[in-house]
């Protein structure tokens, strides 16, 4: 980035926005989280990085792991204006549980998650659940589709994916701005029948 | 030295924090959105500090986005504006509450959102 000014790249938000919602794009290595995150931002995704062993209390999190050596994690982002007092945030995370702080910063204040699936690589979308079953995340899974990947049937992919019968299942195509806001809406409905039924079961 | 490590920065980045990995407040999260206020003086911020006024200076942007262009890691990001808040130089909108259900009206709002993009 040189000598450019961090302040001539932003892209500054409407000054009547209040509210920042998040939602988390997840799934296993190369199965198109940033792909997805980019055909859906508004500004060029940004990414962060987090190097993991810097900090003290993340001992913890990497005990019982081999290697103790410094691990830097990206994160990719990318921003939607939904209305003039709202915009959402998608953030592409790595599907590594081993980072609990880094899923603890994620996870806190979601309105839940993504997962991206790929149909060549069913069984690696196994870890990336598991770790938002453990952080309490409601999620709906998006089969990116590749070209030449095998079509299964809905219902052979989520036997294969062992999905609650609620979980959303839709294909999208993460190139395509049209196909991944499809992807998005299908888990914000589920977002809402979900909390309709838990304020029933409270009632 | 390496080009690897000259990508990095040369400053590793507890330095510019005074060695603290934690801020001064936990109010940050990933999305909270910060502005600058522009009267106050910048004499006396340390030259990282004042990155990050002389960006936020320009409109509100999330924790992550200035993360994001000034190239620092989240945590670190964190410290400097805890202590921006502290010193009246920032002021922050209050993040989402965790651990709570996103009320209704929010998703529809997000909703609603989203299919006027379709």
């Amino acid at each position: 980035m040189g000598s450019a000014l961090a302040s001539d790249r932003a892209v500054y938000l409407p000054g009547t926005v209040r509210v920042a919602a998040k939602i988390l794009v997840v799934g296993h290595f190369a199965v198109g989280k940033t792909t997805f995150v980019g055909s859906l931002s508004e500004i060029r995704p940004l990414r962060t990085e987090e190097t993991m062993t810097q900090a003290g209390a993340l001992v913890d999190d990497l005990r019982g792991t081999e290697d103790k050596t410094t691990t830097t994690v990206a994160m990719d982002f990318g921003r939607l204006t939904l209305s003039e007092s709202l915009v959402l945030y998608l953030f592409g995370a790595p599907g590594q549980r081993r980072f609990t702080r880094l899923w603890r910063d994620m996870t806190h204040g979601a309105l839940g998650a993504l997962v991206l699936a790929d149909t060549r690589r069913l069984e690696q979308s196994f870890p990336v659940m598991a770790v938002l079953e453990e952080h309490g995340l409601p999620y709906a899974v998006a089969v990116n589709h590749f070209q030449g990947a095998p079509r299964f049937a809905e219902s052979e992919v989520r036997e294969a994916l062992d999905l609650l019968p609620e979980t959303p299942l839709v294909t999208c195509d993460a190139r395509d701005r049209t196909s991944s806001t499809q992807a998005l809406i299908a888990l914000v409905q589920h977002l809402q029948s979900r909390q309709a039924r838990i304020s029933q079961e409270q009632a | 030295m390496s080009p690897g490590r000259r990508e990095r920065g040369l400053v590793r980045p507890y330095v510019v924090t005074d060695g603290r990995a934690y801020p001064t407040r936990n109010t940050f999260d990933l999305v909270t959105l910060v502005m600058a206020h522009p009267d106050r003086p910048l004499t006396g911020l340390s030259p990282e500090k004042r990155r990050v006024m002389e960006l936020c200076l320009g409109g509100a942007l999330s924790v992550a986005e200035v993360a994001g262009y000034l190239e620092l890691p989240v945590s670190v990001t964190k410290v400097l504006l805890g202590d921006l808040v502290d010193s009246g130089h920032i002021s922050a909108r209050s993040p989402i509450p965790a651990a709570e259900l996103p009320d209704t009206q929010l998703l529809q709002e997000v909703l609603d959102g989203l299919r006027a993009r379709l």
